[in-house]
């Protein structure tokens, strides 16, 4: 057995609070990572696994102190050691990728120079090979063009080249560990899934060890050979990634693969109810006993140790032989499905959005300068009481529709038209009061959609004085309803959103959506800014209200399974044009149009059994082509020159399944068929 | 992140009072914040407490060095200069503190619009703006001077114009960063009027830099009121004022340097007072660009 390269002992990190307490943030954890391992570290907002990971480095995020443990990085003590010593090992011996690596490449120098100066830094290249060894490294990441990149600046390259480069630089100085950051986080499915074959490969290759941080389970499946499960600040279960995706023994890592949406359920999945204690906040006993369905009065007295057991899996928890009682997979309600024959509660007529003007130059020349336009050709009915999903990859244009809907952007073509086949006018000062109210739109983050300096109760009255005019008691009642009806209560109405967690957060957004009483509610990603098990009970309020309320939802998310989970039909979207709409089902199953197919081939479960289908390049596309199919640069089931010059015809199928592409139903059907049967045998 | 079971309650108030704690907590707050009261209430109680009469002149006594009867000496009038100069800030914190909050509201309330509306008119306006500033605003505010005459009636509202023009900028400025929240769409999507927009959300979120930005002014215009003064066109003697005793004095500095010194050390604590408070300001509010603290 080799030696562990990173060896985490005992160790406790925490900072002083207001109140002069020291509060921890990671408490007692132990780690070893040997050499060529690849370990996850999953675990909420909040739970300290970037913490742990930054730690490994010997680095504490500012105003954190070590409490106690020690963290040896090939034997050597980190936090014994000099500044010039750490400098040496970091971003040479030990690398960091970062989450978000758009901000960690140094804007105004070229990649090319980036990478020469980590080569300069952490490598014994000779400084005549600098280039050729920089230019060697872009390939071994897979970017196109290599020579080419390396006179780029980073805003030029895409999120996804961005983080290629970013994992070319740590490799630079041959580490023999990498941390990884939440390295996809924020990518589109293909590229993120791009990116871990990618992290998978090299590091089999190189026999690098990777400590893998994320909140993403199926990212996890995907890369790690051993998993560590943690939950306000310690380790609730640490084993193979086979053992804790399959059959978790801790009540906290089941919670959590419950709470996960899967491609393959169309079920809601189970919320994980109430939140992790604030740092200091867990008492004497078991972190998680607030939340956990099999708690005893033991564990609230005694804090268990992290036990070992024999099948190999270490687990904190008096009661884990009785883990496998609680369900892992969704028993969540299927959403109620609808009549055929409902009215239409939103009608889009050809529409196209444009998001540049004509340039006054143009203008005065009489010259014709109208671009490609980002949003064409969008026709969808949705029924009252509907949801309809919208999905397609960043730039798909799923926004930019439901700002249209909203009266935010107007529309330079086509009608849109609310139940009874009344138009909305395209802007919305334009807009009648009583459709202002009908029409509600609910944000991505909370924290951009509700003002920090309002107090609830007056983000809760802005809709209800502004449509019904209450005021007084009324306003005052009617608000506590409208928290209850989200599962808040009155008691938070005096708070500001910044004393709120981020699922509260949201719940109070909806709340306010849900205040003008509308007959349409426009969700645009509303679940991806919020932990999983949060998301969780958010999609279940949802489904909840739209079931009494009867409301009508458009759905706009990245993350297939989310969607699948509460719509009705689900339309797809690439460079802004229709590839596919039909029942939810339907479009989730074979015969699916090439990029969906693409897609759903994408979607990382967490299952180590399952492995995505890379069919298509991760290329991303700026603007759609002028003429023919909107996927024909990407699509692996291109049919020759016609894909390139005509538009694709729609083509149905009896259940109102539409397709459209050159491809007939019975070919796709067949050639997808005969791909799942190859891939399977 | 850390949150109590039962967080405090969130009145008018809660927030101003916690913002002067923290300005008070910081050495800078402290000391600014003391300044400042300490020549606001001089200002105001001054008339009872000089020790002279600030225009007895006598020709017995001019340029005499400090002593037990005039503690900073007597000016080439024989006047005493302590008396002056426990006098002559009153003019100009009247003036300023009049003209420093009309500047700020004007010239935040067109900021905010010009941010809100955007487009090519706030491009235009925003030119204007620029051209505007790019002249010395000595030459500006003394043509309007000579016009007009001297006298308060004219001062109070030329500072307060001329001051709050860059006032427009930092709020537009300011406001460009609220306006593209999603806040701000979700009033808009509601369909609520622009006034209730500006009042509602842009103006709470804008109002942390207005006040930071409002301090920063009060003190230019003071220095601006004293240059003026200076110069012969603010203060009209004998009434005293800083700037024209420097002004007066300035002739016998060599043997007589009390006559500017007073004048001096008192314009110069104020100036600094109300800096040091700007900067324990931005600092509470979090809204420091050298230091962002978390709000």
């Amino acid at each position: 057995m080799s030696a562990p390269l990173i060896e985490i002992r005992d160790i406790s990190v925490g900072f002083t609070g207001k109140s002069g307490a020291t509060l921890p943030v990671l408490r007692n954890i132990d780690l070893t990572v040997k050499a060529g391992e690849s370990i996850g570290i999953v675990g909420e907002s909040g739970s300290g696994k970037s913490t742990l990971a930054l730690a490994a480095m010997g680095y504490l995020k500012r105003g954190l102190r070590l409490l106690e443990g020690s963290v040896a990085f090939q034997g050597q003590d980190m936090f014994a050691r000099t500044r010039t010593e750490l400098e040496k090992i970091r971003g040479g011996e030990l690398a960091l990728i970062p989450q978000n690596s758009g901000q960690s490449l140094t804007p105004t120098l070229r990649i090319g120079a980036q990478l020469i100066e980590a080569l300069r830094l952490h490598s014994d290249v000779p400084q005549a090979e600098f280039s050729a060894k920089a230019i060697e490294l872009l390939g071994q990441v897979r970017l196109p063009d290599p020579a080419a990149i390396m006179t780029r600046f980073p805003h030029e390259l895409s999120g996804g080249q961005q983080q290629r480069a970013a994992i070319a630089m740590a490799l630079a100085g041959e580490p023999t560990a990498l941390l990884l950051d939440e390295p996809t986080t924020g990518l589109d499915v293909t590229t993120q899934a791009h990116i871990l074959e990618l992290l998978r490969d090299i590091a089999r290759n190189r026999d690098m060890a990777m400590v893998y941080v994320s909140h993403d389970l199926g990212a996890i499946a995907r890369v790690c050979d051993r998993v560590v499960v943690m939950y306000a600040g310690e380790v609730v279960l640490d084993g193979s990634t086979r053992q804790v995706l399959k059959a978790p023994v801790h009540p906290y890592a089941r919670g959590l693969l419950a709470s996960i949406p899967r491609l393959s359920d169309p079920r809601l999945p189970v919320a994980l109810d109430g939140r992790p204690p604030a740092p200091g906040g867990a008492g004497q006993g078991c972190s998680f006993v607030d939340r956990c369905a099999l708690a005893q009065e033991q564990c609230r007295s005694r804090r268990p140790v992290l036990e070992r057991l024999p099948s190999g899996e270490s687990v904190r928890c008096f009661r884990h032989e009785h883990a496998e009682d609680l369900s892992l997979t969704g028993s969540g309600a299927i959403p109620a499905k609808l009549d055929s024959d409902a009215v239409p509660a939103l009608r889009l007529d050809d529409v196209a959005i444009r998001y540049n003007r004509p340039r006054l130059l143009d203008k005065l020349l009489g010259r014709d300068s109208a671009s490609v336009a980002t949003v064409d050709g969008i026709e969808i009915t949705v029924a009252k009481g509907e949801t309809l999903g919208l999905v397609g990859e960043s730039g798909s244009g799923k926004s930019t529709i439901l700002k249209a809907v909203a009266g935010l952007l107007p529309p330079s073509d086509g009608r849109i038209t609310v139940a009874g086949g009344e138009a909305l006018a395209p802007e919305v000062e334009q807009r009648s009061p009583d459709h202002l109210r009908r029409i509600q739109l609910i944000f991505q983050n909370p924290d951009d959609s509700l003002n920090p300096r309002q107090t609830i109760a007056q983000i809760l009255e802005q809709p209800l004085k502004l449509y019904f005019g209450l005021s007084g008691d009324a306003l005052h009642q009617r608000s506590a309803e409208i928290l209850e009806r989200v599962r808040l209560g009155a008691h938070y109405l005096d708070r500001l959103p910044s004393q709120l967690s981020g699922g509260e957060k949201q719940r109070v957004a909806i709340a306010r959506a849900f205040a003008a009483d509308p007959d349409l509610v426009l969700c645009d990603e509303v679940t991806s800014a919020l932990d999983v098990s949060v998301q969780a009970a958010v999609l279940d309020l949802l489904n909840d209200l739209k079931s009494t309320q009867g409301t009508t939802y458009v759905f706009v998310s990245h993350d297939l399974a989310v969607v699948r989970a509460l719509s009705d039909r689900v339309a797809v979207l690439y460079q802004g044009r229709l590839c596919e709409l039909g029942p939810s089902a339907d479009v989730y199953a074979t015969p699916s149009h090439p990029y969906t197919e693409v897609l759903l081939g994408a979607v990382l479960e967490p299952d180590p059994d399952t492995a995505p289908t890379l069919s298509a390049d991760d290329v991303v596309e700026l603007s759609p082509p002028v003429r023919g199919c909107p996927f024909q640069r990407r699509c692996p089931r291109k049919i020759g020159p016609i894909c390139d010059t005509d538009a694709p015809p729609w083509r149905y199928r009896a259940d109102g399944h539409g397709i459209r592409c050159h491809h007939t139903i019975e070919d796709l059907e067949t050639v997808q068929r005969k791909d799942v049967a190859e891939r399977c045998a | 992140m850390t949150l109590a079971a039962n967080p405090p309650r969130n009145t008018p108030w809660s927030r101003t009072i916690s913002v002067l704690r923290d300005v008070m907590s910081r050495p800078s707050g402290a000391i600014g914040l003391f300044l400042v009261a300490f020549h606001v209430v001089l200002a105001i109680v001054s008339p009872w407490i000089v020790p002279h009469d600030y225009k007895a002149m006598n020709s017995a006594m001019m340029l005499t060095g400090p002593d037990a009867a005039h503690w900073l000496g007597t000016d080439h009038l024989g006047r005493d200069v302590f008396s002056r100069v426990l006098l002559g800030g009153r003019e100009a914190l009247l003036v300023t503190g009049i003209a420093t909050p009309i500047a700020v509201t004007w010239g935040g309330f067109g900021g905010i619009l010009f941010g809100l509306i955007g487009g090519r008119v706030d491009e235009v306006l925003m030119r204007v703006v620029d051209a505007f500033l790019s002249l010395p605003w000595i030459l500006k505010m003394l043509v309007l001077i000579v016009t007009f005459g001297t006298g308060i009636e004219v001062l109070i509202p030329t500072l307060a114009f001329f001051y709050g023009i860059p006032v427009i900028r930092i709020a537009r400025a300011a406001t460009h960063d609220v306006v593209a929240r999603d806040f701000v769409s979700a009033a808009r999507a509601r369909g609520h009027s622009r006034l209730t927009i500006i009042r509602r959300e842009l103006l709470p979120n804008v109002l942390d830099t207005l006040m930071v930005e409002g301090a920063m002014r009060w003190s230019w215009m003071l220095l601006a009121f004293s240059s003026l003064s200076f110069l012969g066109f603010g203060v009209s003697p004998p009434t005293p004022d800083w700037g024209l005793m420097i002004a007066d004095a300035r002739g016998f500095m060599s043997f007589a340097p009390w006559g500017v010194l007073g004048p001096v050390i008192a314009l110069s604590s104020l100036i600094i007072g109300i800096n040091l408070t700007a900067d324990a300001l931005a600092k509470a509010l979090g809204i420091d660009r050298a230091q962002k603290a978390p709000v």
